[in-house]
């Protein structure tokens, strides 16, 4: 047998032609349509190579191949790892890619199954050493362990690390483990069980209440109701329904749907599946942008998969119900992550948002009854089916259930993704998680939610995060993006660079955030670079108040935020580069000056060599000066410094 | 569900039927609400916002024209949160706009204009970027200074919906979103055909006829209403005419047959009106040389020779050629004329200009 799809003897009656509603229950527990300990054990077999144990010989070494892997080498890493094992004559051991692990920072990552050993940085000539130390003799390659960045400490299990510990992974569990572009693994780890489940022993509105029971919201930012909206899809009149999957993950730094679609799309699809059922809709699309080659090219090699089993298609499991997916790639402009401008796009039109109501529930695609949801809320679906609603709304707050996956970047010890039980506070996710801030510098603040979130000093690190208590504090849960700054951050220029970008992708069709945001990115630009003047402050409130109240989609309402968080925050730092002419961070150039500590200068000249405008003065082995108005603010004299002399104020 | 409702709009109750959007609701009351964006013909896209009200219970400011009027809603147009919303949407539309309402063709009739005055809102709020946009007049027809856009996008509405030609969509992103032509090229290398119904849906000097810049101010032109002699459609349109003189044509709202709508010859083929070349009183060719003669004389002369040619060579050795620039009416005499009066079946029109 080659795979789940091979009938195991000729007395199988089970196969995509035929369809049954038992068919992954034959297929991993069967055979079921006949009795045979061959065939029961030649399906063992398959199994035992994906689900290994410490009982068992058989071994995984998982090359990690997501995005960020694959960018640092990992594919080098898998090609020579697969020579290497053959070479060495180790056959109870297989070699497989996997999707991302979250810990990108960390790659190319290679992990050691059963035993669950974590090697990090690996490079295809390190490839020799794990296959001859670990796979041969059981010993670790101690240089590839994982250090804390606190503790100092080596963790040889993915168990041990801190950034795993204290992290839920519910959407996040397959991936890492199981090979994305095998449907087998997926189906072998309990893969679409929760598909059969619903339409074998559910009827359709029965699922929508199991997902209302859930407590379930929309992963997408927006938070709502995602049973809700089920509902009233459900409900809406038409001949034709659709299921959209929002996968245009626009915010800068977030990348927790490319994660899900390129490590486990399987998910997605089940997700998806059940969705259309629910709200009576034959036809689906995945919306991808397409600067995520590699989620597109594995959800492709999914969808064909799950065709092929009958998983997709006419009929599926002999329930009656058929459906069909469809990839449609985005452009990537970020307002196409809008649920209406992206249903015009599928469409063929400029990605502009239309008005709502009509919500796509009731008017969509080709004004059609639409369900839209986001990736990893599709992914979530599965897991409500299989489990159940209650159970899973056991997890995470009394609004907000279940998990949230965070996209951990900025000046923090550990980057990655991080999926993490709601309730969580900022302080567990940035302190235990992320491993404190970098090179031991104050925590400053930590921006949420992407260009429509907001920035949240310290005193809101033990917030416990959910949806409401992130609007109440004015940042806002988004698609998930954290940011964190240390003291280097500047929040005028922070406020700056996010609205550079809400203009850029502003879609220019109503005035207040076409026209607005520009202005408020010219006022910010003038503060950071000097010309801030005396009532800029109550001029960007007046803009952002205005653009927040009257924009036409969520975009726009949200576009002021970045300014309205770090006003109500950091207004003091605002207050210092209008008033003082003098940026706290030290940030913006036009408002620093370098200077030359007395106390330290050596006098060793190496400033005025590498000056590159002359703008150094000084005999050598005495104190040294930097001429302001020459001096560019290029830093290059203060990286060069042995001695710490130079500072800027 | 009923198929009325009853709303307070400004303290006052007003029932209308459902579906009514909370602009028509306002205005059906006697309530003013500004609009740049919205055209009672046209689709509603909600973008310029400037009709934004407050509406109990309603999350922000929603725009009324997009809005549907519920039953008990209760709805203010004037709060201080409005006003100031619109007004900071006329401050932000200024500074992208020049000031140069003295010589704009569009004074006096600019909506634009009307609105900032109306508020008393100044051009000086912002200063920053303006954009700086080459201005088109590539064709005869139509000027497109896109320094004037208010980007309400009325130009690719009606266009699209009621021209079909779809000559417009919008462009680029963010600040620089301009409604253009495909691959942004001037409209004469588009495949614009001049219908000009862009022209009297913009609300601003973005676009404007280009023969009657600077003809005349709009509250010199006296408005004669008048049937198009092009064709027999009868589309009605508004001769503009100052000191006895037609100096444009603009299409009215109002026009039965046509609304705005009219084509290019409508809109603007009128300079025959006045023109040198026009003739105004029959002409016979006495030796060789055309010669001013009465309408009697000419009709005379023509009766006669239509006799001599039906005696001679028999009716069908005549035909009548008609035009589609006559009325139904005429063009049945015509037909009355050949069959009866000359006895031939010999008629046919040019069905096309």
């Amino acid at each position: 047998m080659e795979n789940l799809m091979t009938a195991c003897c000729s007395e199988c009656t089970h196969s995509p032609s035929q369809p049954c509603p038992d068919y992954i229950k034959c297929r991993t527990e069967g055979p079921i349509c006949h009795d045979s300990e061959a065939c029961r054990q030649k399906r063992q077999q398959l199994m035992d190579k994906v689900q290994v144990s410490p009982d068992k010989p058989h071994r995984r070494v998982l090359v990690c191949a997501g995005t960020g892997c694959i960018s640092s080498g990992s594919r080098d890493v898998y090609n020579r790892m697969e020579a290497a094992v053959k070479e060495a004559g180790i056959d109870d051991c297989e070699v497989s890619i996997t999707g991302c692990h979250g810990f990108c920072e960390q790659g190319p990552i290679v992990i050691i199954e059963p035993e669950g050993i974590f090697y990090g940085g690996v490079g295809a000539d390190d490839v020799e050493e794990i296959v001859e130390k670990q796979l041969k003799n059981g010993e670790p390659v101690e240089r590839l362990l994982y250090t804390e960045p606190t503790s100092g400490e080596k963790d040889k299990y993915y168990r041990d690390i801190m950034f795993y510990k204290k992290q839920e992974r519910m959407v996040l569990k397959n991936c890492g483990h199981i090979n994305p572009e095998k449907i087998d693994e997926y189906i072998i780890t309990g893969g679409y069980r929760g598909l059969v489940k619903a339409l074998t022993e559910y009827k359709p509105e029965e699922v929508i209440e199991e997902v209302k029971t859930s407590g379930l919201r929309g992963r997408g930012g927006g938070g709502f109701p995602t049973g809700l909206k089920w509902q009233f899809t459900a409900q809406a009149e038409g001949d034709q329904k659709y299921v959209v999957c929002n996968a245009d993950e626009g915010d800068p730094g977030a990348f927790m749907d490319r994660s899900i679609l390129e490590g486990n799309p399987h998910s997605v699809i089940e997700g998806m599946i059940i969705a259309g059922y629910a709200v009576g809709a034959n036809e689906g699309y995945v919306y991808v942008r397409a600067e995520y080659p590699l989620a597109i090219k594995r959800l492709e090699i999914a969808i064909a998969q799950a065709e092929q089993y009958g998983i997709l298609g006419d009929n599926i499991f002999d329930s009656g119900f058929s459906f069909k997916l469809r990839i449609k790639a985005g452009a990537g402009a970020f307002v196409c992550g809008e649920e209406t401008a992206l249903l015009n796009s599928i469409q063929g039109e400029r990605g502009m948002p239309r008005v709502r109501p009509p919500f796509p529930a009731n008017k969509g695609l080709w004004g059609k009854p639409t369900l839209l949801n986001n990736v990893e809320t599709y992914a979530n679906v599965p897991i409500i089916m299989e489990h159940g609603g209650r159970w899973y709304a056991s997890r995470g707050t009394e609004k907000s259930k279940g998990t949230k996956v965070f996209a951990l970047t900025g000046k923090v010890n550990n980057t990655g993704l991080a999926e993490v039980p709601m309730g969580i506070t900022l302080r567990e996710i940035i302190f235990d998680i992320g491993g404190g801030i970098k090179e031991g510098k104050q925590f400053k603040a930590v921006q949420i939610g992407g260009p429509s979130g907001g920035c949240l000093p310290a005193e809101k690190l033990d917030l416990p995060i959910d949806y409401d208590s992130l609007i109440d504090a004015g940042a806002m849960m988004g698609s998930g993006g954290l940011v964190v700054m240390d003291e280097t951050t500047c929040m005028v220029d922070l406020a700056r660079f996010f609205l550079t970008f809400t203009q850029n992708e502003s879609c220019g069709k109503c005035t207040p955030c076409r026209e607005g945001t520009k202005r408020m990115l010219e006022i910010l630009t003038r503060i950071t670079e000097g010309e801030g003047k005396e009532g800029d402050i109550e001029t960007l409130e007046r803009l952002a108040k205005s653009v927040k109240n009257t924009a036409l989609c969520g975009l726009g309402q949200t576009a002021p935020n970045p300014i309205l968080s770090t006003l109500r925050y950091f207004r003091d730092e605002y207050k210092a580069h209008i008033e003082k002419k003098w940026c706290p961070a030290g940030v913006c150039s036009a408002l620093t000056v370098y200077k030359i500590d007395p106390d330290k200068c050596k006098g060793c000249t190496k400033c005025a060599k590498v000056c590159p405008v002359s703008a150094i003065k000084g005999e050598p082995k005495e104190v040294h000066e930097i001429d302001p108005e020459v001096c560019t603010k290029c830093g290059t004299c203060m990286e060069n410094c042995k001695f710490e002399a130079i500072y800027k104020g | 569900m009923s198929d009325k409702v009853t709303l307070t709009i400004d303290g006052q109750q007003v029932t209308v039927p459902a579906g009514t959007t909370v602009l028509q609701a306002a205005r059906m009351a006697g309530i003013e609400i500004p609009t740049l964006c919205h055209d009672p013909e046209l689709t509603s896209p909600g973008a310029c916002r400037l009709c934004v009200v407050e509406i109990e219970g309603m999350r922000n400011l929603p725009a009324s024209c997009v809005t549907t009027a519920g039953d008990g809603m209760v709805v203010r147009t004037n709060s201080p949160d409005v006003i100031e919303a619109r007004k900071t949407i006329i401050e932000l539309l200024l500074a992208n706009h020049p000031e140069d309402c003295l010589t704009c063709e569009r004074t006096g009739q600019c909506r634009l204009q009307e609105y900032a005055y109306h508020y008393g809102v100044k051009g000086d709020t912002f200063h920053g970027e303006r954009k700086q946009f080459p201005i088109d007049d590539s064709n005869p027809f139509i000027v497109r200074d896109m320094n004037k856009c208010i980007r309400c996008g009325k130009c690719v509405r009606v266009c699209e919906e009621v021209q079909g030609r779809s000559i417009y969509s919008f462009a680029y992103r963010g600040f620089d979103t301009i409604p253009a032509t495909a691959m942004d090229t001037p409209l004469a290398e588009s495949e614009c055909v001049f219908c000009g119904s862009c022209v009297s849906v913009c609300p601003t000097g973005a676009l404007t006829e280009k023969m009657m810049h600077g003809v005349g101010r709009s509250w010199e032109l006296e408005k004669v209403k008048t049937t198009c002699p092009y064709c027999g459609v009868g589309c009605n349109f508004d001769l503009n005419v100052k000191d006895g003189k037609v100096v444009g044509v603009t299409s009215n709202a109002e026009a039965e047959v046509n609304g705005r709508a009219l084509c290019v010859k409508g809109r603007f083929g009128y300079n025959f009106i006045h023109h040198p070349d026009r003739l105004t009183k029959p002409l016979i060719k006495k030796n060789g040389e055309f010669q001013e003669a009465t309408w009697e004389e000419a009709i005379n002369l023509v009766a006669e020779k239509f006799k001599e040619i039906k005696q001679e060579h028999g009716p069908d050795a005549l035909a009548v050629f008609t035009s589609a620039r006559c009325t139904n009416e005429e063009n049945y005499l015509a037909n009355k004329f050949a069959r009866a009066v000359l006895g031939t079946n010999n008629i046919d029109h040019c069905a096309r200009l």
